[in-house]
């Protein structure tokens, strides 16, 4: 076990080398320099040449790239190219706003994905369950960004109960926490309610039936702790999509997040923050596709890994 | 006697009973042929100013609102910020929206099918690389590559063909093609034990006939699942780019370009973004509904 999760900690240096290759020739491949993409105010020319020589772009990209390398295992991210700060500083501010709302988001989920999940398989194929498929349905299949124009128009707009833009308050929080929580709660829902079907139709549960366990005990003992394994195994990816996905309803709804904060940068064209950005998303969607192997590996003995 | 029927009538049959992926496929045919005859559907052009800046309701919402909003009878779903005409606009969206869905969806299942099937029938380095590849593709979040794609090429030359078109269909094609690959290829290598392909390599069938004529049609049903679900992503990747403002250029009218131009007067003039995110909305459930149908459809025992 622990030599598995040493190599696979090992080939995530690997993953992210090629995220870090890839996504630096890219930015390089953009043609122009940083610095001259304002047509009606062209920077004098020997500015150029000074700031760029300043942020080291004036040497060629396989040496730019190994700097880039070389800073990085500082956790030196370089700076930003339009505003005065460094993209580990950036990353440091907004980071906390984008990982609060993603987590609030993820409680939600939780809290009415799993009692909702459960309670559709235990009453499969009634009012109950037809009515939550439905919504799961919906949430997972109409984007999140026109459920939040919706949900802008009616509560902020008409209705003027919430703020439409901002952070800080709970006011401010409550529709781009929902409607961020939405996708992943109806995915749960189904995730839920399959596993929980499933679990309900094995021997071991025909078993403690047939001992004459409470009906309480048969579900909550056994059936819910096994179905429980497959949504577990789910929390992982749900957390980093919901943390790195979030980019749409921060720049709905101004939410201060690093998800906006990276909207901005690949408008501006800012790439120090875009890279930077991104491998921060790379990094934690690795963790969290590694999180779900190891966990599989604990919590069900019956998956042995190599 | 019982009328014989193939795999694929038996599948078809389970289809048109589905209720919601016929209702699916309606709205879907309705808005191909609203997207390929455009130019004659459209009552105007999507781009010609008509209200001079002047911002008009929809006359169909006017039962809703009563006078308390100027209504113009000619526009029928009103006219946007600039005083274009919406109803045109959604019909010219939904032709990008249709080509966005499609073709790089044919892309991907080009590539994607044909790299899969060498992958899983060969083996060896085409398999390795495939895999080593998709290793390096999968811990891209896909919608953040995606962004990434566009916001750097979107300044080259390829970044200015059609407005940006030809440069999603590559970024979405080149994202999205592993996954197919990693499914045929998977398809494959459990096929290729079975004993009907093991009668025809034995009977001297050669490897190309094999694979066209054997593996590829058994493998056929996820592979056109995974398509019915691919088109609304890859639409839904056009309407997020284009409405973050690194998509299709302005003036195109797309559905996203409406919903990033429209959301600056959202507060005082909600049509022009509510028109759009209603047909986002309603393509996108559409897709499932068939998506879900067919699932069913082709294999009863698939689960989620």
């Amino acid at each position: 076990m622990l030599t598995y999760v040493a190599r696979r900690l090992l080939l995530l240096i690997p993953t992210l080398f090629f995220v870090a290759l890839i996504t630096f020739g890219l930015a390089h491949a953009a043609p122009g320099s940083p610095f001259d993409k304002n047509p009606d105010r062209p920077l004098p020319q020997a500015t150029i040449e000074r700031l760029e020589r300043l942020y080291g772009v004036d040497r060629p990209v396989p040496e730019q790239f190994a700097l880039y390398l070389g800073n990085l295992l500082r956790f030196d991210l370089g700076s930003s190219l339009v505003k005065d700060r460094s993209v580990a500083d950036i990353i440091g501010s907004q980071f906390p706003v984008s990982a609060q709302l993603g987590l609030q988001a993820l409680f939600l989920a939780l809290a009415v994905a799993l009692p909702l999940g459960v309670i559709s398989a235990l009453r499969q194929n009634t009012a109950v369950d037809y009515g939550s498929m439905a919504l799961a349905t919906v949430g997972t299949t109409i984007p999140s960004f026109v459920i939040a124009i919706f949900a802008i128009y009616v509560f902020a707009v008409n209705l003027k109960l919430i703020p439409i833009v901002g952070w800080g308050t709970p006011k401010h929080m409550i529709l781009p926490t929902l409607i961020l929580s939405l996708g992943a709660m109806a995915f749960l829902t189904r995730i839920t309610r399959a596993s929980m079907l499933e679990a309900i139709r094995q021997d071991y549960v025909r078993t403690a039936r047939g001992k004459g366990l409470s009906e309480q005990m048969v579900i909550v003992g056994h059936a819910l702790k096994n179905a429980m394994i497959p949504v577990a195994t789910i929390i992982g990816p749900a957390t980093a999509g919901l943390i790195t996905g979030s980019f749409i309803i921060e720049t709905l709804f101004s939410v201060p997040g690093l998800g906006r904060e990276f909207v901005v940068s690949i408008v501006r064209r800012d790439y120090p923050v875009i890279m930077g950005v991104y491998l921060l998303y790379a990094f934690l969607i690795a963790v969290a596709n590694l999180t779900v192997d190891i966990l599989y590996g604990v919590l069900d003995p019956r998956i042995r890994v190599r | 006697m019982r009328e014989q029927r193939s795999l694929w009538q038996d599948a078809l049959h389970r289809l048109v009973r589905n209720r919601a992926a016929m209702a699916g496929v309606a709205v879907i045919v309705l808005a191909a042929i609203l997207a390929i005859f455009a130019p004659l559907v459209a009552p105007y052009d999507p781009t010609d100013v008509f209200t001079n800046g002047g911002r008009q309701a929809p006359t169909l919402a006017d039962p809703f609102f009563g006078d308390q909003r100027y209504s113009d009878p000619r526009y029928l779903l009103g006219t946007d910020q600039i005083g274009r005409d919406i109803l045109s606009r959604l019909i010219w969206g939904a032709r990008v929206s249709m080509l966005v869905g499609f073709v790089p969806v044919a892309l991907i299942f080009l590539v994607g099918a044909g790299v899969g099937m060498l992958a899983g029938y060969h083996g060896g380095w085409v398999d390795q690389l495939l895999m080593r590849v998709t290793d390096v593709i999968y811990a891209f979040p896909d919608l953040l590559f995606l962004l990434i794609i566009m916001a750097t090429l979107r300044s080259t030359p390829l970044g200015d063909l059609m407005g940006g078109l030809i440069l999603i269909f590559a970024g979405i094609a080149i994202v999205n093609w592993v996954g197919m690959a990693r499914l045929v290829r998977g398809q494959v290598l459990s096929l290729k034990e079975k004993e009907f392909i093991e009668a025809a390599r034995a009977t001297g069938v050669p490897a190309r006939r094999i694979m066209v004529r054997h593996l590829f049609p058994n493998a056929l049903a996820p592979v056109i699942v995974s398509i019915a679900f691919g088109i609304p992503s890859a639409m839904l990747g056009e309407a997020t780019l284009s409405f973050i403002g690194i998509g299709i250029r302005p003036p195109t009218a797309t559905w996203g370009v409406m919903i990033n131009e429209g959301y600056q007067v959202f507060s005082s003039s909600p049509w022009p973004v509510l028109l759009p995110a209603i047909c986002i909305g309603i393509v996108m459930l559409s897709f499932t509904f068939l998506g879900d149908g067919l699932r069913d459809a082709l294999d009863p025992r698939m689960k989620l």
